[in-house]
């Protein structure tokens, strides 16, 4: 089924593409919430049902990718241009491979999108309004997956994971805290009220992340089959 | 007078100083000129560029060569380049009380992005951190002069440099020569909107010099007095600020 792109602003005045036949399925959730493993499973199941997937993830690309890193490791990074660097890797990918991806029929599994990029901006000051505007240029995804974790699992799942807390997931650049255990809990528990707060503006599919990862998987699958059976995508469903 | 007040983050001492204008307009060397004359005065004088950060230029650089820039990363790119010298540089040394000077400000941005088919208001929302200059000044040239003196003094125009980008015109000149029209449309539009002021970039250069001396003069050093002026503001000697007489 052909639909029409929406966006969330004005959108891409000099993009020709007006309409797309694949579908845009968004996760979302913090580091360690479970969303590279969800992508995974559902990549497999979509692929062994016949459709072609592509997954991105964010921070990925070969634009930027250099100088986020290098700054990152320098700690040399203010907050204006932390945000306009994500973005402009956000939108990289968005017209390098999420859109071409749309057009050509595929599933794109998005590993995050522009609202982790929001939460963080918000995290650090940033106002809503220019971030909206900021990411005026994003398509409406069809399905959108929020992994709800509770702040202090993500903190045993990190600690569990790599052994330390890291800087930026810790939020250390926003001065919460000296001690960079209390940083982490204060840090993740603003990202997730910010998440919690776009969660209605923007219809997220809330998940209990807490869970455990196959029942998790089985919603996901639940609600995706339902949508695409609804746009009447499924194999066999089409003309 | 200058106030002591260094608490709110929109305040500052300083001033802002800013030159646009097409390619070859010759609005650099006239900034250059106004540059070493503060300088000569002991006024702290901080100079940035477009395109210059650090952090940002490689990448900028990489992705121009290899023709990976659509219009909105083109835009983001360059945003982010300024972002970082805006938050870095521009802004810590306006609230400590220098002098900046800036080579192309937001209105390069605006030109550029919107004659590359951005939205304007996404733009305009993009650089909204940026404070307004007190003095911003456009070197305006009829076109065919400043083509001719990009066109003369370059072996090859550079891909985005010339517009390639928008498919105006396959051969490269001529495609500058479109992208330069455009693009000093939007300036001419700017000179109302945005409160450029003109300069006129035909007259000979010492002319220029001395009229753009006076509007700094009557417009900006009037009413500016550093607490710092005249004191030895470098840790070396022969520091570019220094109070001593060279």
């Amino acid at each position: 089924m052909e639909r029409q792109f929406k966006y969330y602003g004005q959108g891409i005045p000099y993009f020709k593409g007006k309409t797309y036949t694949g579908t845009l399925i968004v996760i979302e959730g913090a580091d360690c919430s479970g969303r590279s493993m969800q992508v995974y499973l559902l990549r497999n199941w979509l692929e062994a049902q016949g459709h072609a997937v592509s997954d991105i993830g964010l921070s990925r690309s070969n634009l930027i990718g250099d100088a986020i890193q290098t700054a990152k490791e320098g700690n040399t990074l203010e907050k204006k241009t932390l945000s306009l660097l994500y973005a402009t890797d956000f939108a990289d990918q968005l017209e390098n491979k999420i859109l071409p991806a749309l057009k050509a029929g595929f599933v794109v599994l998005a590993d995050r999108y522009i609202f982790t990029l929001m939460a963080r901006d918000m995290a650090r000051g940033a106002s809503q309004a220019w971030l909206k505007k900021l990411f005026g240029f994003a398509p409406v995804p069809d399905l959108i997956f929020y992994l709800q974790v509770d702040p202090q699992v993500l903190l045993y799942r990190a600690l569990e994971k790599y052994g330390t807390l890291d800087y930026w997931e810790s939020g250390m650049d926003l001065s919460l805290s000296n001690d960079m255990f209390e940083s982490f809990q204060i840090y993740q528990s603003l990202i997730a009220k910010h998440f919690d707060a776009m969660a209605a503006d923007y219809g997220f599919k809330i998940l209990d992340g807490d869970e455990n990862p196959v029942s998790i998987q089985e919603q996901m699958r639940q609600d995706i089959k339902q949508y695409l059976d609804e746009s009447r995508l499924m194999v066999g469903a089409t003309k | 007078m200058i106030t002591t007040n260094n608490n709110g983050s929109t305040k500052h001492k300083g001033k802002l100083i800013i030159v646009e204008g097409c390619d070859g307009s010759g609005k650099s060397t006239q900034l250059h000129l106004l540059k070493c004359w503060l300088e000569q005065q002991h006024y702290p004088v901080f100079f940035t560029e477009w395109n210059s950060s650090e952090l940002v230029k490689k990448s900028t650089k990489r992705a121009k060569k290899r023709n990976l820039l659509t219009p909105t990363t083109f835009s983001l790119i360059h945003a982010s380049d300024f972002a970082d010298r805006y938050e870095k540089m521009i802004w810590p040394h306006l609230k400590a009380g220098y002098l900046v000077l800036a080579d192309r400000y937001v209105y390069t941005a605006y030109a550029r992005d919107i004659a590359r088919g951005c939205d304007p208001k996404w733009v305009r929302n993009v650089y909204d951190f940026a404070i307004r200059p007190d003095l911003a000044l456009y070197f305006q040239a009829p076109l065919e002069v400043s083509i001719d003196r990009i066109i003369s003094g370059r072996a090859e125009l550079k891909y985005y440099e010339a517009g390639m980008d928008l498919g105006l015109n396959p051969d490269p000149v001529e495609s500058f020569k479109l992208f330069q029209g455009i693009i000093k449309q939007q300036y001419d539009r700017m000179i109302d909107l945005e409160g450029l002021q003109v300069m006129d970039a035909t007259e000979n250069i010492e002319v220029q010099q001395r009229q753009l001396r006076a509007m700094v003069s009557q417009q900006i050093s009037k009413d500016f007095h550093p607490p710092i002026h005249k004191k030895y503001l470098s840790c070396t000697l022969g520091g570019n600020n220094n109070g001593t007489t060279v």
